[in-house]
């Protein structure tokens, strides 16, 4: 398993566009990849899950992946949270 | 027996086809036991394939014909179709309870989008939105109910609707849609702006189309005089077919003019500028002989996303509009949003009059950061063509004063971090407030020039809501009180030397371009398709005998009266 957590920079927090990078990204994995936010989780694959969430600049995320390519996709993930300046 | 009904003709032309109803299908959702699970849930599945295939299929079609910005909506609904958290939920409803997929289906998506629409965000609730139109196009399959879609249509049709949404249009193919025709809107709906830019045939506002008629009838749509004629005899079909090849020909002679400068028959020459929304509208102002661009609405940037565009989109947009019209004017109106044109993002609050209310340079000047960001971008592009600034919805003086002040502070803060700006940019304001048309003598000594928004300065001249269709008979723009505001404006434009220009669908009025031309307006700036039959028509008007009666005009009493007098003298 694999695990990281971010704080969100953007000034919008994620929400619509970047959540779709985000999900089709993790789509793209065949671990199952989970989003911790504020004691919730959600399936990182399902975007009505990650925009449900509701996530504001300045909290905190933790991205959990688990399965056989769980270190490729969180690495895939942390580049895009960082190319499309959502978090670091 | 044909049946004729009358409504507005919102894009001229003629058409003769079948119709192609655009219904919203009932789906009731009954609840029912199955027997087997197993065989559910792949009906489940085939219905989101083939829901997914159709996506597809939309998705390509409106990246091709409206570009990838308003096809992202498309590829939001392909992700909530293939929604995880969707489908495990319906699938796990349908083994656990024995339930049939359709119910499955609509207990698990009213739980999100009730989850959507109670979220603190306007652009969340928005979202509801997209999880209703993947489920009713998902129920639609596992019903068997057909559900149009425009994308789908592969014949020559009609289309006959309610009304038609973005979405619809975006789907519309052009090969084979014909005409269209609604129940609602007006000559500035979104609908009737899109079909003049598509150039399609189409009537709107006819109040009672779809009730008239079933899928395969065949009609006519006459965009030219506002009429669409129901199952048509032959003698109708016939003469229209006429009248159709009679407006082509017309139309062939009017392309001859692309080229030609816009000349009145005693040689004064008046400038005729299209309006634009995006970028994309620039091969139909280049198609139609504009002599420059008199209104580029930026609203359409910061529309259909869910935050600001940044400095540099907005760049890169102003850029390729200013190097394309290769020097020619072009006239940007900085952001008029707020009101009625909502952008969710903006978490603004709902107000009992919009159009009198926060708007346009009233948002600008209170939430600056937005305003100077495009004010940078403006003037960044400045450097590609020929920009001309534009503030909308100006009350005052002082507002004008700040605006200007803002975009100088900008200008001079590029200049010195050594950015390439222009030198030559005009500024100027719209008059579509009466206390600037009043006032225009004072503001002439300060702006660069005018252009008069016709459809605002009749709606608060009137005090009449353009939307409101028991007002609408007050929505007059040759009633003498809006003349006399357009000749006041013109007049203090000219004695500082300076022009004005007029950027409302009264710009491209047949009734009211001899009138403008004999006030002394500069430039004319309409929908591009409106053009050259203007040219056509000012290349045969004299400007100077137009002027003699000017005085008589300016007397008449009614809106009703100055039409008569056109008519019967020009």
């Amino acid at each position: 398993m694999a695990e990281k957590t971010f704080t969100v920079t953007s000034e919008s927090g994620i929400h619509a566009r970047p959540a779709t990078t985000l999900v089709n990204k993790a789509g793209k994995f065949s671990s199952d990849i989970e989003l911790e936010h504020k004691g919730k989780t959600v399936n990182l694959k399902s975007i009505m899950g990650v925009m449900s969430l509701g996530i504001q600049q300045g909290s905190e995320i933790t991205i959990k992946a688990n399965g056989n390519d769980a270190d490729e996709a969180l690495s895939a993930l942390t580049d895009v949270l960082k190319q499309e300046g959502l978090a670091e | 027996m044909s049946q004729r009904l009358t409504g507005i003709g919102a894009s001229a032309g003629i058409a003769i086809a079948k119709v192609f109803k655009l219904e919203n299908p009932a789906l009731e959702v009954v609840k029912t036991t199955i027997d087997n699970p197993e065989q559910e849930v792949e009906r489940f599945k085939e219905a989101i394939s083939q829901s997914k295939t159709e996506l597809e299929v939309i998705k390509d079609h409106a990246e091709k014909e409206l570009g990838e910005d308003k096809a992202a909506i498309f590829a939001a609904h392909l992700l909530v179709l293939q929604d995880p958290e969707l489908i495990d939920n319906v699938t796990s409803k349908i083994n656990e309870e024995k339930t049939n997929a359709e119910s499955a289906l609509d207990e698990v998506s009213g739980m999100f989008i009730s989850m959507f629409e109670n979220m603190d965000n306007e652009y969340m609730k928005e979202r509801a939105a997209d999880i209703r139109d993947v489920r009713k196009r998902l129920l639609a399959h596992l019903m068997n109910v057909e559900f149009n879609t425009p994308s789908m249509i592969t014949d020559e049709v009609i289309i006959i609707a309610d009304d038609l949404t973005p979405s619809d249009t975006a789907q519309l193919n052009r090969t084979f849609v014909k005409g269209f025709a609604t129940d609602i809107g007006g000559r500035t709906s979104h609908s009737a702006i899109m079909a003049r830019s598509m150039e399609i045939p189409s009537v709107v506002g006819t109040k009672e189309i779809t009730g008239s008629v079933e899928n395969g009838t065949t009609v006519i749509i006459d965009g030219i005089d506002g009429i669409v004629i129901i199952d048509p005899t032959e003698d109708e079909k016939g003469s229209y077919e006429q009248k159709r090849v009679r407006y082509e020909e017309q139309k062939k002679e009017w392309a001859k003019l692309v080229d030609e400068s816009t000349k009145s028959a005693d040689d004064k020459h008046v400038e005729l500028a299209a309006n634009i929304g995006t970028p994309k509208d620039l091969p139909g102002v280049l198609n139609n002989g504009a002599e420059g661009i008199g209104l580029y609405r930026t609203e359409f940037l910061y529309m259909n996303r869910d935050q600001l565009p940044t400095e540099e989109e907005q760049f890169e947009a102003y850029k390729e509009v200013l190097s394309k019209m290769e020097g020619k004017p072009v006239v940007i109106r900085t952001l008029d949003v707020g009101g009625d044109k909502e952008l969710p993002y903006l978490n603004l609050p709902k107000e009992l009059n919009p159009f009198l209310g926060y708007r346009a340079i009233r948002l600008c000047l209170d939430q600056q950061s937005i305003f100077r960001t495009q004010l940078k971008a403006l003037l960044r592009a400045s450097a590609f063509g020929n920009l001309k600034v534009m503030f909308p919805m100006i009350a005052t003086l002082d507002e004008f004063r700040q605006a200007k002040v803002i975009l100088l502070e900008e200008k001079e803060k590029l200049e010195q971090g050594g950015v390439d700006v222009s030198d030559s940019i005009e500024i100027g304001m719209m008059v579509e407030i009466p206390s600037t048309a009043v006032m225009a003598d004072l503001f002439a000594k300060e702006v660069d020039f005018f252009s008069i928004g016709t459809n605002d300065l009749i709606q608060y001249t009137m005090a009449a809501d353009r939307m409101n269709e028991q007002v609408s008979y007050l929505y007059q723009p040759y009633n003498p009180a809006i003349l006399r505001l357009v000749k006041n404006v013109i007049n203090a434009a000219h004695k500082e030397g300076k022009w004005a220009g007029m950027c409302g669908e009264m710009a491209g009025d047949e009734i009211a371009i001899p009138i403008l031309l004999g006030l002394g307006l500069d430039e004319f700036s309409m929908s591009a398709t409106s053009i050259l039959p203007a040219r056509n028509q000012i290349r045969r008007l004299s400007k100077g005998e137009i002027e003699t009666h000017m005085g008589d005009l300016l007397q008449l009493d009614t809106d009703e009266a100055v039409k008569q007098y056109v008519q019967q003298h020009f």
